[in-house]
């Protein structure tokens, strides 16, 4: 006999959402130049959240240079005093932690479970550890007296929000820059929520600007040619533009891109643990995360083994309201990307590699994908090279550890890899191999604000988290 | 003085441990600053870079995997073999720069030095750039620096040697391998030193060294797909900019150019230019 779960939302009363935002300039909220709108939707639902301002170029201008008037008073504040700024920032988003988990699940689509125990938490944490660093960057081994760089553009991605800014934002200002942020298009209210945090704070205006918009708009600020830094997260394809952009400049650049990481699972694992990590791997945030261990590389011998434990677990997921505190997987971020995510899984079925998905009823709006895993990859097949952003894992098997790292570096990306033994001589063996910068052993997925973060060769370069992400903020 | 005719030089390339000739058969004439002939200098085509890539490639696991200690001691033997050769630098230097032979003699030995000084720093780099991670769990998490891999370096033009010493030594000693390519007019010095690297039990393929048009070289570099990082010392402001623009297609780390006092004490910014930052987590328990 089964048991059903029983619903249980999360409230949403808990967020009170305007029916719409403008800007936030100058410590003001105001609509775009030209009035141009554009509607978010709730991805689990296709109900309208609210309507939000495209900021032009206008708009940019308008932004940076709020940003580079308050950049002379800002730089100048006693680093204590900035800290103590940040300090009430982290607190109040403890505070409202709750209200912000829900937004964040609504104009996204993630698990509250997610949003509750990994954004905010770490989100919080983020502004707190900067804070502390602000009048403490003499001893952070750049030189005496590092000076900030200016005004920072600052380009983050839907996936994270509200985490994704909190990596921008915190470092930026505790070394003394001033910022202007565009949100992703599909996921601005959490950032327009941060400006009403930044109020509350008494942050002086025109050190943190918000514009919403498409990708024009992060293209006018990104070539804007009064802002000194560039930090982007997002795809490699538009990190190779911004390169481009930046080119035969001044500006300063880091980029944290793509990824195609390899979950590399040795014959000795303890499978279970091991499961519970490949799990956490692909399906964490519905796939749509860049450090995603989307190649699961399975040693031969306990293939069979371990593929079987594996779609057992992946039996027992719960995909469906992303307010349901039960529910595992929510829902794809867009129509755009449920349709890409769709492309790549066909295509894989195409090439020849078995799809495999347990029966999982999907709600009958919104956008969904069901957890899949494919099985006979190989390395040719586009999903094995290209990134898919989605609940999709690609199983490719190895015999020795050298074919293992062979297979595992086999890839233009290098951002995170996750290796799987009891034998730590190995484990150490591998992580210095991995050309990655993020090797998780016997976990997955794991952040914190203490750790730098970043990837090798085209999953981007500079480093976010730690003493490390200072650099990209600091006249060095 | 004796009417002995002296035995000229023939300059080469230094590709993968071997001095081959240009595969194009090319050479240009180098003169000094009076323009008075000194050398017929390979003149590198772009199937050379694409070469000397390849042997760079090559070279990357064996020296990135070599131990600190061992990159430290073979950078030292540079300094050794430099030392006993200081004559022979002093006079290219001079005849490259058009400088007297005391300011000569002063930048070959800053570059001797300066081989010693990089040499110190490879079983020193991790710990001031790595460390542990106090994170908020029961993990252990820390950080070190890797060398980023394959870096193409235009070596700047106005300070042909102690310049290309001062781009190259960084670059190598956490790691990396090189593919150089040397002062446009005054590469003699460069393929003079090749020899002395040769000597110094580096493993061929660690520094490749060409001599040519800069730009011409630049581009298949900045362009090529299995080059990780390029260092632009020796481009002026446009050239850098198309070599930026090119870099960008494979996302290379690009060290831009600047003006720079070569004689001044380096600092750590190119030591810490190429290399990348990889942080390890495993879980703690019992």
């Amino acid at each position: 006999m089964t048991f059903d779960y029983a619903p249980a939302p999360e409230s949403r009363a808990v967020v009170d959402i305007a029916p719409s935002y403008g800007l936030f300039i100058d410590g003001e909220f105001a609509p775009a130049s030209d009035g141009k709108v554009f509607k978010t939707v709730s991805p689990s639902s296709e109900e309208s959240l609210s309507e939000v301002a495209q900021a032009s170029a206008e708009d940019v201008d308008r932004a940076v240079k709020a940003a580079r008037k308050a950049f002379e008073k800002w730089s100048a504040l006693p680093g204590a005093e900035r800290a103590k700024y940040l300090f009430r920032i982290a607190r109040i988003i403890q505070e409202r932690s709750r209200e912000l988990a829900v937004l964040e699940s609504l104009d996204n689509g993630k698990p509250i479970r997610e949003s509750r125990d990994a954004d905010l938490p770490l989100v919080a944490a983020h502004f707190f550890y900067y804070a502390g660093w602000a009048d403490k960057l003499d001893h952070a081994g750049y030189g005496p007296n590092p000076r900030p760089l200016g005004v920072a553009g600052q380009v983050i991605p839907w996936n994270f929000p509200l985490l994704m800014l909190a990596w921008k934002i915190a470092p930026a200002l505790a070394t003394g820059n001033t910022v202007v942020l565009k949100p992703a298009e599909t996921t601005p209210l959490s950032a327009l929520f941060f400006a009403d945090i930044c109020r509350q704070a008494g942050l002086p205006k025109g050190v943190v600007n918000i514009l919403t918009g498409d990708g024009s708009t992060g293209a006018a600020l990104v070539g804007h040619p009064d802002i000194n830094k560039v930090a982007f997260t997002g795809s490699t394809e538009v990190g190779k533009a911004i390169a481009r952009t930046v080119a035969g400049t001044d500006k300063r650049v880091t980029l944290e891109l793509g990824g195609k990481a390899a979950n590399i699972v040795f014959d000795d694992a303890p499978i279970d643990q091991a499961v519970e990590g490949i799990v956490n791997g692909i399906f964490f945030n519905q796939g749509h995360v860049c450090c995603a261990g989307s190649r699961l590389l399975v040693q031969e011998s306990v293939q069979d083994e371990l593929l079987e434990a594996l779609k057992r677990r992946m039996r027992t997921l719960r995909v469906g309201d992303p307010l349901d505190k039960n529910t595992d997987v929510g829902a794809i971020n867009s129509a755009e990307q449920l349709a890409r995510i769709t492309a790549l899984a066909d295509a894989g079925e195409a090439e020849g590699a078995e799809r495999w998905a347990p029966d999982c009823e999907l709600p009958g709006s919104g956008y969904w994908f069901a957890p899949t895993l494919f099985t006979g990859v190989t390395q040719a097949h586009r999903i094995a090279r290209e990134e898919i952003f989605g609940p999709v894992l690609s199983v490719l098997t190895f015999r020795t550890p050298a074919e293992a790292v062979e297979k595992a570096n086999n890839t233009p990306y290098g951002l995170s890899a996750g290796i799987w033994t009891e034998k730590g001589s190995r484990m150490l063996w591998m992580a210095s191999k991995l050309r990655a910068g993020v090797i998780w052993s016997n976990t997955f997925n794991k952040f914190d604000p203490a750790s730098p973060f970043g990837g090798y060769k085209e999953s981007g370069f500079g480093r976010e988290g730690g003493r490390h992400g200072l650099e990209a903020y600091l006249n060095v | 003085m004796s009417d002995r005719l002296s035995v000229l030089k023939t300059y080469k390339l230094y590709v993968g441990g071997k001095f081959p000739r240009s595969e194009s058969g090319r050479v240009y004439e180098v003169t000094d600053s009076k323009d008075r002939w000194l050398a017929n200098a390979p003149l590198a085509s772009r199937k050379d870079a694409r070469d000397a890539v390849v042997a760079a490639r090559k070279a990357f696991g064996g020296w990135s995997g070599a131990t600190a200690y061992n990159r430290g001691q073979i950078l030292y033997r540079v300094a050794e073999m430099l030392e006993g050769r200081r004559d022979q630098f002093v006079a290219e230097v001079a005849d490259a720069e058009g400088c007297s032979k005391a300011k000569a003699a002063a930048q070959v030995d800053a570059a001797i030095d300066r081989w010693v000084w990089y040499a110190g720093w490879s079983d020193k780099v991790a710990q001031i750039a790595g460390g542990a991670n106090p994170v908020a769990g029961p993990y252990f998490n820390m950080s070190a620096p890797e060398p980023t891999g394959v870096v193409a370096v235009l070596a700047p033009q106005e300070s042909s040697f102690l310049g290309l010493v001062s781009v190259v030594a960084p670059a190598i000693v956490t790691g990396n391998t090189v593919v150089v390519v040397a002062a446009q007019d005054a590469p003699l010095p460069a393929l003079s030193l090749a020899e002395v690297l040769a000597t110094s039990d580096l493993p061929g393929g660690v520094v490749n060294l060409l001599s040519g048009r800069t730009a011409e070289l630049g581009a298949p570099l900045a362009a090529h797909q299995d080059v990780n990082a390029i260092d632009l010392a020796g481009a002026d402001a446009g050239l850098a900019k198309d070599l930026e623009t090119a870099a960008a297609d494979n996302l290379k780390r690009v060290l831009r150019p600047g003006a720079v006092d070569w004689s001044a004490a380096p600092g750590t910014e190119r030591l810490l230019s190429f290399l990348e930052t990889k942080t390890v987590w495993h879980p703690m328990g019992v």
